[in-house]
């Protein structure tokens, strides 16, 4: 198959639903780029801490490629805690042999927020010498000789779910406990795959894909809901919607599309099934910073920040609440 | 004695670490611990109580519309709020979607690599060795259906986005029904999903469930633990909620009889929580203490009535009367086969039963004071949602999750959990290589993020009919 330019495949990715072309591109891009370690397929470690483990699930609904490829013929997944074959000690061996093999080589992902400081022992991986290791230390040693990091889900790339209200776990993104290493944040509750999948090749054949303020690929997250939106002219027309079943605008009734930098009305869940607002329901803003405590209460209207009362766009919430990571 | 650790234990929803004392080959205590903890009780607290139901289906990835279904239910309850008929039905196609996904991937993808030699590539290679038993031919055929069974799941969570918007995570549920109508488009489509997931159901699921009971059937004799059950019941089939496809009930001490929900507890004597924690889960609150002395997990151990109760696929089946044959490793793996294939010839009655155009949300309004329960089954268990609204936002909310029953520590009474009960007695001739042990933990289908009748071995076992 013919060399895909960088161009060439970031259009790809900027593809939509079936017409993501990476199942027929992504194979023998990804040998070529990487005729080495583990026969010829990039070496990936897989970390969960504080997640649901929803965006491993959401990892299994990827299409194009279809998953079963990308396991067998795609990436080497050296470590992944829910589709590894070995347990305990065996499991555990994985990691730092991965680490001394392909030290340099192998891609290090981590889904879910890491509990920090003294509460760094709420969430601990394995044992050494008899003690709990603590997720945090797992994410350090293994960053630490990673060709690059992405953090997955909104979990992991801003402390999502675990770091709101109280934060009663010291729950922190990873960018907040790793340093000196090349990352990439990919976010959403949960991810879609297609972001992560198109992120990763990117990553192996060329390099730092172009990031925005918050780390995140521009590709998949350069443009906002609001103005992707279906409902988009609804909301122009002032058409809105009074209850949720109701075809209409869903910005009174809580919708937070003008917060929310991604293509999910254009790429779509599932499949391209479906997604949120075509659901009827409120975009949760679940690709940003402030998700859940910034852009909740999720069913009612969200603040005006727009010079003519209006919402349309918004500043980068990073910027509203709190600055870059 | 030797200790064996086993921690992680993979293939499950989070983060599970067994340990068991092994004596003449014969495991003698365990102990099973949740190594990781976030909160959610105390995210919840301030929040405007409608959004309990997004929040709370980020506990767990795998069954988040349980506990969707159980919050949207607590809010009901909370508001005295009445579903109309096709909000109802929707909630149903919704959750029982997720039902099969949820056990498709734990039989296949789960489970089998427990019992089923895989290529020799990451992820499948370093697993225990030892007892592998399949032939050749059956060997191949499940290594073939654990691919298709991912491509079958990933068209189950399709099924469920045309009416959930998207899963994991999905957003039509809401407090007073669904956020999505019943549109003829929709119901079409997923009907024709589902003809095709109920194709694998009940030529490979069913059958791959077989040869998997026949060739270990051994393991109809081992992991039996309390003997026990408890079902709050699921998929309501009126507007009142008196009927239900799966039913509610206990089952102690080789007696039936219906869910008294006062008698539900929670402990955390050996859990790295305060004494708030223990009592009522309307009352109780969880405040972190990790370190605790004599506390070993960040499960708690919910009791009913003072006794420990196993959740899941066989507890309803048993309450049901639907499959009694035993109470074992396997039994659970054969009960849970059983409901895939009821469930999926119910989702085909209730796209029949939905009126389109029809109402599917109630209006709600948020009372400045309610409690609501809501009660629900997820794949792995009976799931509880407790929550105090006060001042219109949320004072208190508490979840009693599926795996807290069945992998839960030991209480103050020092009575082992459902899990820790099964590993006792569990042969490990190899200590290195501890497969009934992990067998029979995935048995259970364990999700820690939320938090075994008999018969004569090596008779076959093709006894259990869809």
């Amino acid at each position: 198959m013919r060399n895909l330019s960088r161009r060439e495949f970031l259009r790809l990715c900027g593809a939509t639903g079936a017409a993501l072309g990476l199942t027929h591109a992504i194979k023998p891009e990804i040998l070529e780029a990487f005729a080495g370690p583990a026969g010829g397929r990039p070496p990936i470690v897989w970390l969960q801490g504080g997640s649901c483990s929803g965006c491993s699930v959401s990892l299994l609904n990827s299409v194009q490629p279809e998953i079963g490829k990308v396991l067998t013929d795609v990436i080497s997944l050296q470590f992944h805690q829910t589709l590894m074959a070995a347990a305990g000690e065996p499991a555990m061996d994985v990691l730092p042999a991965v680490k001394k093999q392909y030290a340099g080589q192998y891609y290090l992902i981590v889904e879910g927020s890491v509990s920090t400081g003294d509460k760094v022992m709420y969430s601990t991986l394995g044992e050494r010498d008899g003690k709990p290791v603590s997720f945090a230390e797992w994410v350090k040693t293994m960053a630490a000789d990673a060709k690059a990091v992405i953090a997955v889900g909104t979990c992991a790339t801003f402390g999502g779910i675990p770091a709101a209200g109280s934060n009663p776990a010291g729950s922190k993104a990873v960018s907040d406990v790793i340093g000196g290493v090349p990352l990439i944040n990919v976010p959403g509750c949960p991810i879609h795959p297609d972001r992560v999948l198109g992120t990763l090749v990117h990553a192996i054949k060329y390099g730092m894909p172009e990031l925005d303020h918050l780390k995140r690929p521009t590709v998949f997250f350069g443009k906002c809901v609001h103005d992707l939106c279906e409902r988009r002219p609804m909301f122009d027309e002032g058409k809105f919607a009074t209850r949720l079943s109701e075809q209409g605008c869903l910005y009174k009734l809580g919708c937070k599309g003008p917060m929310a930098y991604n293509d999910c009305p254009t790429r779509r869940y599932n499949n391209n099934t479906s997604w949120c607002v075509a659901a009827n329901a409120p975009c949760v803003a679940c690709v940003e910073p402030g998700f859940p405590d910034h852009t909740s209460p999720f069913f009612e209207r969200m603040p005006e920040y727009g010079p003519a009362g209006t919402p349309s766009p918004q500043p980068h919430q990073g910027k509203i609440i709190g600055g870059d990571k | 004695m030797r200790k064996i650790v086993i921690d992680p234990v993979t293939r499950l929803e989070g983060h599970l670490k067994v340990e068991v004392m092994a004596e003449g080959g014969k495991v003698v205590a365990a102990e099973a611990a949740g190594t990781m903890y976030r909160g959610f009780e105390s995210i919840l607290a301030g929040r405007d109580p409608r959004d309990a139901v997004y929040i709370t289906q980020r506990i767990c990835g795998v069954c988040p519309v349980s506990h969707a279904t159980a919050a949207a239910f607590a809010l009901d309850d909370a508001f005295g709020v009445q579903v109309p008929t096709n909000g109802r039905i929707i909630r149903n196609l919704i959750l029982g979607g997720n039902f099969l996904q949820s056990h498709i991937i734990h039989f296949y993808n789960l489970s089998l690599p427990d019992y089923v030699q895989f290529p020799a590539i990451a992820p499948f290679t370093r697993h225990y060795t030892g007892d592998y038993r399949l032939n050749k031919e059956t060997n191949e055929r499940l290594v073939g259906n654990y691919f298709k069974a991912l491509e079958i799941r990933r068209k189950c969570h399709e099924m469920v986005a045309l009416f959930g918007g998207k899963m994991p995570h999905q957003v039509a549920i809401i407090a007073g029904g669904t956020s999505m109508t019943a549109q003829k488009d929709k119901i079409d489509a997923y009907r024709k999903l589902l003809a095709e997931i109920a194709q694998f159901v009940e030529k490979e699921y069913a059958e791959d469930t077989r040869l998997l009971a026949n060739a270990y059937s051994d393991y109809f004799q081992v992991g039996k633990g309390p003997a026990n059950f408890l079902s709050y019941g699921a998929f309501p089939l009126d507007d009142y909620g008196r009927d239900k496809l799966i039913g509610a009930g206990v089952y102690i001490g080789g007696k039936p009889a219906g869910v008294d929900i006062g008698k539900v507890t929670e402990d955390a004597a050996h859990s790295w929580y305060d004494k708030a924690a223990d009592g009522s889960p309307d009352k109780t609150a969880t405040n972190a203490r990790y370190g605790k002395a004599g506390a070993y997990s960040w499960v708690k151990a919910p009791r009913y009535g003072g006794e420990v109760c196993e959740v899941g696929p066989l507890a309803r089946m048993w309450i049901a009367g639907r499959y009694t044959s035993g109470v074992s490793a396997m039994d659970r793996i054969v009960a849970r086969t059983l409901e895939a294939a009821l469930i999926t010839k119910s989702l085909a009655n209730w796209l029949d039963e939905l009126d389109p155009g029809a109402p599917c949300e109630a209006p709600v309004e948020i009372p400045y004071a309610a409690t609501g329960v809501g009660l629900v089954e997820a794949p792995r268990g009976a799931l509880g949602h407790w929550i105090t609204v006060r001042n219109h936002r949320i004072e208190r909310y508490q979840a009693v999750v599926p795996t807290t029953w069945n992998a839960s520590p030991r209480d103050a009474g020092g009575k082992p959990g459902a899990l820790e009960q099964a590993l006792v007695g569990l042969p490990v001739p190899d200590a290195d290589n501890p497969l009934a042990v992990v067998r029979t933990v995935h048995s259970f289908d364990p999700c820690l993020a939320c938090a075994v009748h008999v018969i004569t071995p090596g008779k076959p076992v093709g006894e259990f009919k869809l």
